[in-house]
């Protein structure tokens, strides 16, 4: 068992992004958002997104959460604010919790830090699933580059459910 | 007790007919017979560590409540590099004597077989053990009749039957059941599956500011004529608000609405009297107060027991199975199906014994006192909120508190770094979260064995919480900051 330190973990960038967190409220009409909570703890979570030319142009959250959750929200809304969609696809818990530090995390603690991207990746693939409707009906340039297959999506479901 | 003394041949099979129907009128006696009787199992201990006073009488010993702290084996242990374990999780689970745990672990190292059923000595023995807590509970919580008490899983399980074998026969559409805002999941989710099945309505009595009940809610209930049933927790979990259960129940009595007090938090804690309550179905769980895991009791009046259908179906529930129906077992056996959880109705039954010994009078009295100092020490603690009756005489040992800068998940895992044990979340009462407009609570809980130094303790650590997220409050408004 790996021995305290617990109050480490409250370094002065989580205190400050706990206080203070970074793209927090929401957008109005969204292209996309998801909301999903923590049954055990309480922590909920709500991500807005909008998508143009394949790629987040703008992400706000808004919820309820502890320090470690509203740090995590924060940095994981600052690192896919403007990257492309295929860029966002590839972001791991790795990038957020090596950001604020957090690699050792006790396993009670990986969930208030990982809703977040939990709840990204969901919203992720609602926003492609829908748009691959779309392109079935239509010859819409931005769905044909979004060139999402069907197994991918799945993919990224099978992602955002184990994350923890 | 040994087969043998009873002069039977050890051969079953070569008794005659009249011998067999002798023997079995004979268990069937004894199973009803031993309530004065406490269970020897061969080779029990010595004598088990005893807390200090034994007095049978109804009057309260003296107890020294740190002296109990030795009865409990995990309290000796350290946590995070050392440090002395602060408890402070009662209201979730309690720890378990040593009384306890040897008791279960008697039961299975020297008489585990099956209950009533074989009629060999281990059986007889498991089957008098078994039978004998039905006997402590009723004492305990003053049942007049035994065959009223059913063992299940815990408070959860006992609500969910009589959700499923009361509720669901009983509720018609258009009904109102009726619970309070300041419930644990357990007795909401049960009620809403009847409602949503059934076609009824769930209405609440809200709290007020003070954490208490609006009983008036429940007076406007009543005057409409549709409720069915009245469900609500003698003491709440997160707020520590002792109901006016004697109110309650005397208005649904003249209003001839049955109901249902969820004791969890406060028969582990207070004395009960279920006789006089006059309520019609109580639930409790093993597991909060001293006992094992895995066991409660729900009791209900033999009229409405006998107006219930069996919530499980299989062995021992059973007088006569055929291929296309059958015939149920006595009360209270019609609602225990399968074999049941022996070894920890057993473990239940020693922590009856010691909670007895101590006298539910003093437990409580003690708790009422660590309540009143540490109401008094958190209140000092700058920035903290703490909900629920401000008087201790009208709570329990329950203190659910929050920073107004700090969420409750960053306090329980900084001051679990000091060794105390602390519950932070929504406790299985997100209606009173929502009602609080809070995401969750820090809470403390206390019991028998807790002491003031425990509460500096968790004072002591609260304040390293406040200095780490610099929260500033009435102590230090006007200094510079740190």
């Amino acid at each position: 068992m790996s021995s305290g330190g617990n109050a480490d973990i409250y370094h002065e960038m989580i205190v400050d992004y706990s206080r203070n967190p970074a793209n927090f409220g929401k957008i109005e009409n969204p292209d996309v958002t998801f909301h999903d909570a923590n049954p055990l703890c309480g922590d909920s979570i709500d991500i807005d997104m909008n998508i143009s030319d394949n790629a987040v142009s703008d992400i706000k959250f808004h919820g309820k959460g502890c320090a470690i959750c509203m740090a995590c929200s924060s940095v994981l809304t600052e690192i896919t604010k403007g990257k492309s969609l295929e860029e966002v696809k590839a972001v791991g818990k790795d990038d957020i919790l090596g950001e604020l530090g957090l690699e050792h995390l006790q396993a009670v603690r990986i969930k208030c830090a990982l809703l977040s991207l939990k709840v990204f990746k969901s919203a992720l693939y609602t926003y492609l699933g829908k748009h691959l409707q779309d392109s079935g009906n239509s010859t819409d340039p931005d769905a044909a580059d979004a060139g999402m297959s069907p197994e991918e999506i799945d993919r990224l479901k099978e992602e955002a459910a184990g994350l923890y | 007790m040994d087969a043998t003394q009873n002069g039977q041949s050890p051969q079953p099979q070569q008794l005659s007919q009249q011998g067999k129907k002798a023997r079995r009128r004979n268990r069937h006696r004894r199973q009803f017979q031993h309530a004065q009787k406490q269970p020897q199992p061969p080779q029990q201990k010595p004598q088990q560590p005893q807390p200090p006073t034994q007095t049978k009488s109804s009057a309260q010993p003296v107890v020294n409540f740190e002296d109990l702290r030795g009865d409990f084996p995990i309290l000796a242990r350290t946590v995070r590099d050392g440090k002395p374990l602060v408890y402070l999780d009662n209201a979730s689970t309690t720890q378990k004597p040593t009384q306890v745990i040897d008791a279960i672990s008697d039961y299975y190292r020297t008489y585990n077989a099956n209950t009533h059923r074989a009629v060999y000595a281990l059986a007889e023995e498991s089957t008098e053990a078994y039978e004998a807590v039905r006997d402590k509970v009723a004492k305990f919580v003053n049942i007049k009749d035994r065959q009223e008490i059913i063992f299940v899983r815990g408070t959860t399980e006992a609500i969910n039957l009589v959700a499923y074998a009361w509720g669901r026969g009983h509720v018609r559409p258009g009904d109102i059941i009726v619970t309070t805002e300041y419930e644990h999941h357990s007795n909401i989710v049960p009620w809403q599956l009847v409602a949503e099945e059934k076609g009824a309505v769930l209405e609440y009595v809200r709290t007020d500011d003070n954490g208490e009940l609006i009983l008036d809610d429940l007076d406007k209930l009543l005057d409409t004529g549709r409720v069915r049933l009245v469900a609500f927790s003698l003491m709440s979990n997160v707020l520590g608000t002792i109901t006016d259960a004697d109110a309650i129940i005397s208005k649904c009595k003249a209003a001839g609405v049955p109901t249902l007090v969820d004791g969890a938090q406060a028969v582990p804690h207070m004395p009960v009297d279920i006789a006089s309550l006059g309520c019609d179905f109580f639930a409790f769980s093993g597991h909060k107060m001293l006992g094992p895991t895995g066991i409660g009791v729900l009791w209900a009046s033999k009229k409405m027991l006998a107006e219930m259908v069996p919530f499980h179906g299989g062995g021992d529930m059973i007088r006569e199975v055929h291929k296309y129906e059958s015939t149920w077992n006595d009360l209270p056996y019609k609602f225990e199906a399968g074999t049941p959880n022996i070894a920890d109705v057993i473990g239940l039954g020693a922590a009856i014994d010691y909670l007895e010994r101590i006298g539910m009078k003093n437990v409580r009295s003690h708790e009422m006192s660590l309540t009143r100092y540490a109401l008094e020490k958190l209140s000092a603690v700058p920035d903290l909120k703490i909900y629920g009756p401000k008087d201790a005489s009208k709570r329990g040992g329950v203190i659910s508190f929050n920073f107004q800068s700090v969420h409750p998940h960053d306090v329980a895992y900084i001051i679990d770094e000091a060794g105390v044990a602390l519950r932070s979340g929504h406790h299985c009462a997100q209606v009173l979260m929502e009602k609080l407009d809070v995401a969750a609570t820090s809470r403390a809980s206390f019991y028998l064995y807790n002491t003031t130094s425990e509460i500096d303790a968790l004072v002591g650590s609260l304040d390293v919480v406040a200095q780490k997220f610099a929260v500033r409050g009435k102590k230090e408004e006007g200094e510079a900051a740190r």
